[in-house]
């Protein structure tokens, strides 16, 4: 059987014509148009992302005397402190969020698949329930006695993370769920146990090691919701990224454009680097079957 | 007292009952294998063994101590699984030395253990590797190393040459049984591969529907089953249906044709109908010794199998499989032809006094 011109590609005949002009069989000619057509998606979407960026720092540029947005931003102590600050808040959230959501996602698919709907559900809540909701909620519960958290900086910080691990669970529980289907999670339990390892061991060992990959994905998830997040943190009076961008937003005219692209940028480096991390990550799993 | 010993071993999920009282008394050394079909309780029995699974009533001891609520990192008990379990992030040698490092062991005991463990499995300079750079075969032996590391008091295999090609598995099964003898360690093997467990063991257990059908060294299982089950599943086998003429002679009406049984047939009575098993390879074409079984009958069918062949006698609703070596000189009788094969009366074994199932279940439960 021969093969013929992909009817995918019916109606492109200008392109068809020149490959066929280039002396190509049908289907290296089916080939081409395949590869061409998905370039021409990826430029698209190049093209939808980079513009707006590009159209921003554009913008940034008219500020006078030159560059001075850029030097007005990363001379204001609040830029760099709101960043830092919403960006510890981010970690210290990962780490919560991974402490409470691996064991649970690994004891569901280990002992208690019957729960796992239900907790699927449960993560699911912060989609179907706003920050302002949830905010409003931790406000009118810990800013009175006995738990009176929002009369002191440290309280107050607490409720925010705490808000955060909440806002964290729809990504971190899918990329640990994800990243639990994708290795035979109760043999390598069961195997590390037979071999006198405890519970603690085979989590911090076995189980965590081999997960790193999709911890990391579910950690970038979460870090930039953090540092985006502007109604929690306005709500309890921290200072975040979000209220600052928020704050210079209605006071500046080019400072904003040239705020977003900054921590655009800074937000891609420490993307990077986790990426660096888990490159090193060992988790092709052959499950079974011979090679 | 036995050093692995089972004993009124049951296990219930919810309302399903897994594992009816088994009772297991394993000797130091010995190789013992579960067969039986999918779903039969073997896989289960082993994971209580390993503790794994708490059975729900039943005791289980290795060499005198009480192992029945111990949890399983506590029992010494070594454990090869059928998809290797190999953790990814660790090499070779890390997975090999996994065990001895949870037991705290000096660095140099275990580079120098885990170099011992490489040379028995012939893997001497893949330690640096990852699990992923390794053929499934090549996994499996690590797995088998990583579990002997820790010298355990038992070792368990849950089928695991079940995911490797036919070649790798015959010559894996055979190492298997060279390190196991090697070390003499006591060891319990699930399969559901006849061919594996008679091949391997000292004894088998043959198991069905959570119950143990029958535990003996393979050449017993294979030539006195002790129940239809054991016969259809261990081998190839003819499970006919006879009428008894004469209980304490044993003779039998198959299809209109009197055969004699092994032995008497105690507890029926004329009448009755038995289930006879009949191995093809104890039947031969033509009319055999004097005082052999004889059965005629239309030829239905010849196939061939490479060192044998196999032929199909018609028996009216029945038919008998019989066996004769290949052979380039021999004459084969033609399909449709009346032909007359012979057997000893001793290897026509009454098995029960239900009827036999029909030849399609038979053929069925032997390829389980």
């Amino acid at each position: 059987m021969t093969a013929g011109p992909n009817p995918a590609f019916a109606g492109r005949g200008v392109v068809d014509n020149v490959l066929r002009d280039a002396g190509l069989t049908p289907s290296r000619r089916a080939r081409g148009l395949s590869k061409i057509l998905w370039w021409g998606v990826f430029v698209v979407a190049v093209l939808y992302f980079f513009v707006p960026l590009y159209a921003t720092f554009l913008f940034s540029l008219k500020a006078r005397p030159n560059l001075a947005a850029y030097t007005n931003t990363l001379d204001d102590p609040q830029f760099i402190g709101s960043l830092l600050y919403s960006f510890v808040v981010g970690l210290i959230t990962v780490v919560i969020s991974m402490a409470l959501l691996v064991p649970t996602a690994f004891w569901v698919r280990l002992r208690l698949p019957r729960l796992r709907r239900f907790i699927e559900f449960i993560t699911l809540l912060p989609f179907v329930i706003p920050p302002v909701i949830l905010v409003f909620g931790l406000l009118r519960t810990y800013s009175r006695a006995p738990i009176a958290l929002t009369n002191s900086n440290l309280g107050s910080d607490a409720l925010l993370v705490a808000a955060y691990v909440v806002l964290s669970f729809p990504y971190m529980y899918r990329a640990v769920d994800t990243g639990l289907r994708s290795i035979d999670v109760q043999s390598l339990a069961e195997a590390s146990q037979s071999l006198g390892a405890g519970w603690l061991r085979t989590m911090w060992q076995v189980i965590f090691p081999n997960l790193r990959v999709s911890l990391l994905s579910g950690a970038f998830l979460t870090l930039a919701i953090v540092i985006g997040e502007f109604t929690v943190a306005t709500f309890l009076a921290r200072p975040a990224f979000g209220p600052y961008l928020s704050l210079i937003g209605g006071n500046k005219a080019y400072e904003p454009a040239a705020v977003a692209l900054i921590s655009f940028g800074l937000t891609w480096i420490a993307m990077g680097f986790l990426a660096v991390i888990g490159r090193g990550s060992r988790t092709r799993v052959q499950v079974t079957g011979a090679r | 007292m036995a050093f692995l010993e089972l004993t009124g071993i049951q296990k219930r999920f919810g309302d399903v009952a897994a594992v009816h009282d088994f009772n297991l008394a394993a000797e130091r050394g010995e190789f013992i294998s579960f067969l039986g079909p999918s779903g039969c309780g073997k896989t289960t029995t082993l994971r209580m063994i390993a503790g794994f699974e708490q059975p729900t009533a039943g005791t289980i001891t290795v060499d005198g101590a009480d192992m029945t609520h111990r949890p399983a990192n506590r029992r010494n008990v070594g454990m090869v699984f059928q998809s290797y379990a190999l953790f990814p992030n660790m090499s070779v040698a890390d997975n090999i030395g996994f065990g001895l490092k949870v037991r705290k062991r000096p660095k140099d005991q275990i580079r120098k253990r885990v170099g011992e463990l490489l040379e028995l499995i012939n893997l001497p300079d893949k330690g640096n590797r990852y699990p992923y750079q390794l053929s499934g075969g090549q996994q499996q032996r690590v797995a088998l190393a990583r579990a002997l590391a820790i010298e355990p008091q038992v070792l368990l295999l849950d089928e695991p040459l079940s995911a490797l090609d036919a070649k790798i598995r015959v010559a894996l099964r055979h190492e298997i049984r060279s390190i196991q003898r090697q070390l003499g360690i006591t060891t319990v093997y699930v399969t559901h591969d006849q061919e594996e467990a008679l091949s391997l063991s000292d004894r088998v257990v043959v198991m069905s529907e959570g119950r143990v059908e029958q535990i003996g060294p393979p050449s017993e299982i294979y030539n006195f089953p002790a129940t239809s089950f054991v016969a259809s599943f261990v081998g190839t086998l003819n499970l006919l249906s006879a009428k008894v003429v004469d209980a304490p002679t044993g003779r039998l009406d198959l299809a209109g044709q009197e055969i004699r049984a092994s032995a008497g047939i105690a507890g029926a009575s004329a009448g009755t109908i038995v289930s006879v098993a009949l191995r093809p390879e104890s039947i031969s074409l033509g009319e055999g010794a004097p005082g052999d079984n004889r059965l005629r009958g239309p030829l239905q069918d010849v196939s061939f199998l490479g060192s044998i062949v196999r032929m199909r006698l018609s028996l009216g609703d029945a038919a008998v499989s019989f066996d004769t070596f290949n052979d380039p000189n021999l004459e084969l009788p033609s399909v449709g032809s009346v032909v007359t094969v012979s057997f000893p009366h001793e290897a026509s074994l009454v098995l029960d006094h239900a009827p036999a199932p029909r030849s399609a279940e038979v053929a069925a439960l032997a390829e389980a």
